[in-house]
């Protein structure tokens, strides 16, 4: 059945060409023609395979295509691995059957398998000199190495030499790969030539030499620096695309330093005015918005250049006020700029009118429809509550329905915008809500993230100890093993410290209530390692110190800790200390000591442990049990965990001992450096890493022996119609001409050298290598504590109780609203903020109505639908069109399945088919003059298409024309479109 | 700058990729594995990116396949929708009308196309004109070397028309 449908199809189509053609239509031409058509697309794949590659190939894919599971897949793939390996290593294969094999071996990388048994062949074919076949090994190439892989040293030379080409499609090819596989080590063979193709006459070849320098610069800065300048250069080149590669490296430049690009402020400036103004070629626009890409970079490069910086940012100011005017908010690329303006506003110094419009472009984005502008807008609003935090309250009710929206991406982007919005009296509700997200989220890396904020923002606000040390246990309980045990530790830390303030009655609270919370959990038997390490630390330290507890009470549990828990050692080992200090607490403080017989137990296994770490506290803390009151306290002071251990590094302690041994004839010790024999080859490779250049790898020919360095300087381009004229520094001769010409043969810092610093040292004595001092006191400086903070909560809900103006707003979003935005505004604010709510869920409503209303007015006025209406060129109505392409197949096929249901239809919808082929064809000829939708429509609806339309659906329709060549190819080749995913077919863009 | 651009059909299977920072084989797989799984199962009205290991990831539907490209924090979704854009309709004036199928028998070509519109992960090209120029002229070296095969078909062809 479908079968037929197909082949009704196809014969359909040919059918009404020839209808077209002539009127009075007779079956045997058209089986002429098709017999014709076939007979040729057969002879033309009969050599070559239906796509210019073998059968043997297309046989592959379309197996691949049909694999029914992974594994399946994984079996092709692997038997064709085998085939390849065996024939690539064939002695004198033809280049052409070499190229496939290449793209072969491509295709098998891509499907994720190891091809690199074919990559020195595809390095061999970078070295042909067709064209065709080096465009092919560069594409392997570049998709197969990473740019450290050995084989590049191979293509070094290469590339090299088709720098120099005189063809610039060499040329390009090889910049193509230098961006990919020119390695630190290997910029200095290339770059000379590279620097000399920025004055190259093809501006292809300038954009990429550009990128080029960009790549190199990313791999190593320091080989490029001294060539800085040319970018600046280039940024006046008159080829739109070669300025717009310029800004990439300059962006990434100005991103490291700003300083030395400030007299760039006016140049950019009068780049954005000129493009935004349309000075730019026709075919730089994009979708009727003037080189939009270039725009965004520009504002991207103006928001580093005008941070924190008033004279820079006040030349900026018209500029961006006149794009954000002229932006196309119905568009994407419209609001694309429209929110990279809103981020340059919110970087550059503030400005009270732009920053009343970014205000408003964010107001509708969050009104939005569209997830996707609704996420933008969080996200501009994330930047613009650092300037004025005031804008959130706005926006309160879009905010929250981002946050409680089924969708985890607006939803997580919502958290971060809480996250930059917290303080303390807003930080409980947006802490209680991150951590109800963390426990339902699986993905452990979100999980890192959003348990460590929440520790950051309890750390910084937390309003009460109370509630510290509550919401330190969930974040734990539920994430303890994917933070950072760092976190454990400044919480051991937080904890013994207390908030920094010198107020003991309150630390020694946090502290009492830490302990109770932890012995009420310390039960649950899947509290996660890091946690159970803090509550042990904990009630050691602190569970017997305010005396709510007794010293056995709090044992026990230690002990039921070291036994729940046998696997792990570093547990146990914080038990068995804990146990130990809460001991000796108890036996300084004088009280009478006993040793519960679980403690005993525990003791005695623990001596006897695999871990030596276990049996050293164990046999400490038994020679602790012997010792007397004073020694104890003086071994265990109580509460001194924060006071710092003196430790005696000269180990002066034993200078007696030494010395008696000394008197007694032993020998005096030598320090290891110092000792004879091993010390020099230590000392050398210690001292002089840097004055080894004898293993530099060099990469030009050798010269011949004069010594004369070939200055040809880089030629100065001079161009006739400048775009803008760039401000070059002062320093600029001096450095472009003199260094640049001899950066390849090699002087001082560009030299190429193998680097010994950074290198682990195989041989010699092993180097004691200085590990970072540990600071012990990195606890946020600037962390506010808010102790008796008064609890937003309850004024708010009370207060919002007489008030209620509009009920769709559901009372709980309200709440949720007031005590996360209210936190310190005044009541009538609030009110205000209640009635834009309302505002905005109205005008939604309306914006919807119009979505809705807009389609369908659209098809009724396309009845016929005008196939493929998109108009690649520079044409209105593009965006017009995305809604109303219909697949013309489709339409086809659903009317002879009605002509099979009995129906003569096929009378009565001729007229609309022919005209929906010549509008098809003349959409696809015509593509640069006919701008005008309408006009095709109307054609359509008429039903007579006018002759010139017919004439050119005749010669040829190149849309369909291919649609259907291709769709006859394929088949033949046994791909069945409707077996396994009938989309294959359907237009990307459709 | 944008770290990979992957073209993943709607079943998962994978029709193009292309890597601008150093990925190792096995990590490659284990990416297109994590976002296959991810993407594919996002519902039609949701946002176009995804927050993945710290990057983001923009992807967008077209037919049957889904184009997706890997981006840092800071960089702007929308634009890089926009770029996705642009190579597909490129693509598409290239291919003309083009469909998945295509890009199955012919990603070579969507390799060279794509190089000729990012390099080193930035947009290099934004003129659709000038990419079409390029590839074309490259075309025109590839045509020349097959033109014995293609001849009895073209002769074919005008006779039918």
């Amino acid at each position: 059945m479908l079968l037929l449908t197909l082949l009704l199809r196809s014969v359909g189509f040919y059918f009404f060409t020839s209808s077209i053609q002539n009127p009075e239509s007779n079956n045997s031409y058209t089986a002429k023609l098709e017999q014709l058509k076939t007979i040729g697309r057969e002879l033309a794949m009969g050599s070559q395979g239906g796509f210019g590659q073998s059968k043997e190939f297309l046989d592959l894919v379309k197996s691949i295509g049909e694999a029914r599971s992974k594994s399946e897949e994984d079996r092709i793939v692997l038997h064709e691995i085998e085939t390849l390996k065996r024939r690539i290593n064939e002695p004198d294969i033809p280049k052409r059957k070499m190229k496939e094999y290449i793209i072969r071996l491509v295709y098998i990388e891509m499907l994720g398998h190891d091809a690199s048994f074919g990559y020195i062949h595809a390095v061999k074919m970078t070295h042909d000199d067709s064209l065709l076949l080096k465009r092919t090994g560069y594409l392997a190439v570049t998709l197969f190495l990473n740019e450290d892989h050995d084989l590049i040293i191979l293509i070094v030379n290469t590339i090299q030499k088709d720098l120099k080409s005189d063809n610039f499609l060499v040329v390009c090819a090889a910049l193509n790969a230098c961006c990919k596989l020119i390695n630190e080590e290997t910029i200095p063979a290339v770059i000379q030539q590279v620097v000399e193709l920025l004055g190259h006459q093809k501006e292809a070849v300038r954009k990429k030499a550009v990128m080029a320098l960009h790549s190199f610069h990313q791999r190593s800065p320091s080989s490029v620096n001294h060539l800085i300048s040319n970018f600046r250069k280039k940024l006046s080149d008159n080829d739109p695309g070669v300025m717009g590669a310029t800004l990439c490296p300059l962006y990434d430049l100005i991103a490291i330093d700003v300083n030395p690009y400030k007299d760039l402020v006016a140049s950019f400036v009068n780049i954005l005015k000129q493009v935004a103004e349309r000075r730019l070629p026709k075919s730089y626009d994009y979708h009727q918005t003037p080189a939009p890409f270039i725009q965004i970079k520009l504002l991207k490069i103006m928001a580093l250049l005008g941070s924190g910086d008033k004279k820079s940012s006040e030349q900026m100011y018209t500029v961006i006020g006149d794009i954000m005017r002229k932006s196309d908010t119905a568009s994407n690329i419209g609001n694309a700029i429209l929110f990279e303006c809103v981020c340059c506003i919110s970087s550059i110094q503030p400005s009270p009118k732009l920053l009343e419009t970014a205000a408003d472009a964010i107001a509708k984005f969050l009104k939005s429809d569209s997830h996707n502008l609704k996420y933008m807008g969080i996200d501009a609003l994330g930047r613009l509550i650092r300037i004025n935090p005031d804008i959130a309250e706005q926006h309160q009710l879009a905010v929250i329905d981002c946050l409680e929206d089924p969708d985890d991406t607006l939803k997580r982007k919502t958290f971060e915008l809480l996250y930059k919005m917290t303080k303390s009296s807003n930080v409980e509700v947006i802490v209680d809500r991150m951590i109800d997200y963390m426990i339902s989220i699986n993905d452990s890396h979100y999980k890192t993230e959003t348990a460590s904020r929440c520790v950051e923002l309890a750390e910084q606000f937390a309003p009460s100890n109370h509630w510290f040390i509550q919401t330190m246990n969930k974040v734990f309980q539920h994430a303890g093993d994917l933070v950072n045990p760092k976190v454990a530790h400044n919480l051991m830390r937080l904890i013994a410290e207390g908030f920094g303030e010198d107020d003991d009655a309150a630390d020694s609270q946090l502290r009492s209530s830490a302990v109770e919370s932890y012995l009420k959990i310390v039960d649950d038997p899947k509290l996660p390692s890091a946690f159970l390490q803090v509550i042990c630390w904990v009630l050691g330290e602190y569970g017997t110190a305010d005396g709510k507890y007794s010293a056995s009470y709090i044992s026990g549990k230690l002990c039921d800790v070291a036994e729940a828990h046998s696997s792990d050692d570093i547990i146990r080992a914080y038990a068995v200390t804990a146990l130990m200090k809460v001991y000796c607490f108890e036996k300084s403080a004088g009280r009478k000591t006993s040793l519960l017989p679980e403690c005993q137990l525990l003791l005695e296994e623990l001596s006897a442990s695999h871990s030596s770490d276990l049996q050293q506290r164990a046999y400490e803390f038994r020679a602790i049990l012997d010792l007397d009151a004073n020694a104890v306290e003086n071994i265990m002071p109580l509460d001194a965990s924060c006071e710092d251990i003196e430790i005696d590094k000269s180990l002066s302690f034993l200078d007696n001992y030494v010395h008696k041994s000394l008197e007694q004839g032993a020998e005096p010790y030598i320090p290891e450096n110092e000792r004879s024999g091993t010390l020099n080859i230590s000392n050398i490779i210690n001292r002089n890493p840097y004055e080894h250049p004898a293993h530099s790898l060099r990469f030009e020919a050798y010269e011949v022996p004069k010594l004369v360095v070939p200055t040809k300087l880089s030629p100065a381009v001079t161009y006739p119609t400048e775009l803008v004229p760039v401000p070059e520094p002062s320093y600029q001769p001096t450095v472009s001409s003199g260094p640049v010409s001899d950066a390849g043969s090699g002087s001082g810092s560009t030299e190429l050298r193998l680097r010994l610093d950074g290198v682990q040292k195989k041989w010699g004595k092993p180097a004691y290598s200085s590990a970072a001092s540990s600071s012990t006191s990195n606890i946020d400086s600037q962390r506010t504590t808010v102790n008796g903070a008064t609890q937003p909560d309850n004024v708010t809900s009370k207060s919002r109780e007489p008030r209620q103006p509009h009920v769709e707003v559901s009372e709980e979003k309200q709440k949720l609203a007031a005590s996360l935005f209210g936190g310190r505004t005044a009541r009538p604010e609030r009110k205000q903020s209640g009635s834009a709510a309302g505002h905005s869920k109205v005008s939604r409503t309306t914006n919807h109505g119009e979505d809705k209303a807009q389609p369908t007015t659209v098809t009724t006025a396309v009845q016929p639908p005008p196939p493929d209406l998109l108009d690649l060129g520079e044409s209105s109505g593009a965006a017009s069109s995305y809604s109303s392409t219909v697949d013309p197949f489709k339409q086809l096929e659903g009317l002879l399945d009605l002509s099979q249901d009995g129906h003569a239809v096929t009378t009565t919808t001729g007229p609309d088919l022919m005209s929906l082929y010549s509008g098809a064809s003349t959409n696809g000829q015509n593509q640069n003059q006919n701008l005008n939708p309408l006009l095709n429509e109307k054609d359509n609806m008429n039903g007579a298409p006018n002759p010139s339309n017919r004439t050119a659906s005749l010669t040829k329709g190149p849309s369909l024309k291919d649609a259907l060549d291709k769709d006859a190819l394929v088949r033949q080749m046994g791909v069945n479109p409707t077996s396994q995913n009938p989309n294959l077919f359907s237009d990307l863009l459709g | 700058m944008i770290h990979f651009v992957l073209l993943i059909s709607r079943q998962g299977k994978v029709r193009l990729t292309k890597w601008y920072s150093p990925y190792s084989q096995k990590e490659r797989s284990k990416v297109i594995r994590e976002l296959s799984g991810m993407i594919l199962t996002r519902g039609p009205k949701l946002c176009n990116f995804v927050e993945w290991r710290g990057f983001k990831v923009v992807y967008k539907r077209y037919a049957s396949l889904y184009f997706c490209m890997c981006i840092n924090q800071e960089d702007n979704e929308l634009e890089v929708l926009e770029i996705i854009h642009h190579y597909v309709e490129i693509l598409d004036r290239y291919f003309g009308s083009v469909c998945e199928l295509d890009l199955i028998f012919n990603f070579h070509k969507a390799y060279y196309i794509l190089d000729e519109v990012l390099i080193a992960g930035e947009l290099q090209e934004s003129s659709k004109k000038t990419v079409a120029r390029l590839v074309a002229a490259q075309d025109s070296l590839v045509e020349a070397a097959k033109e014995e095969a293609a001849s009895i078909s073209n002769i074919i062809a005008q006779a039918t028309k």
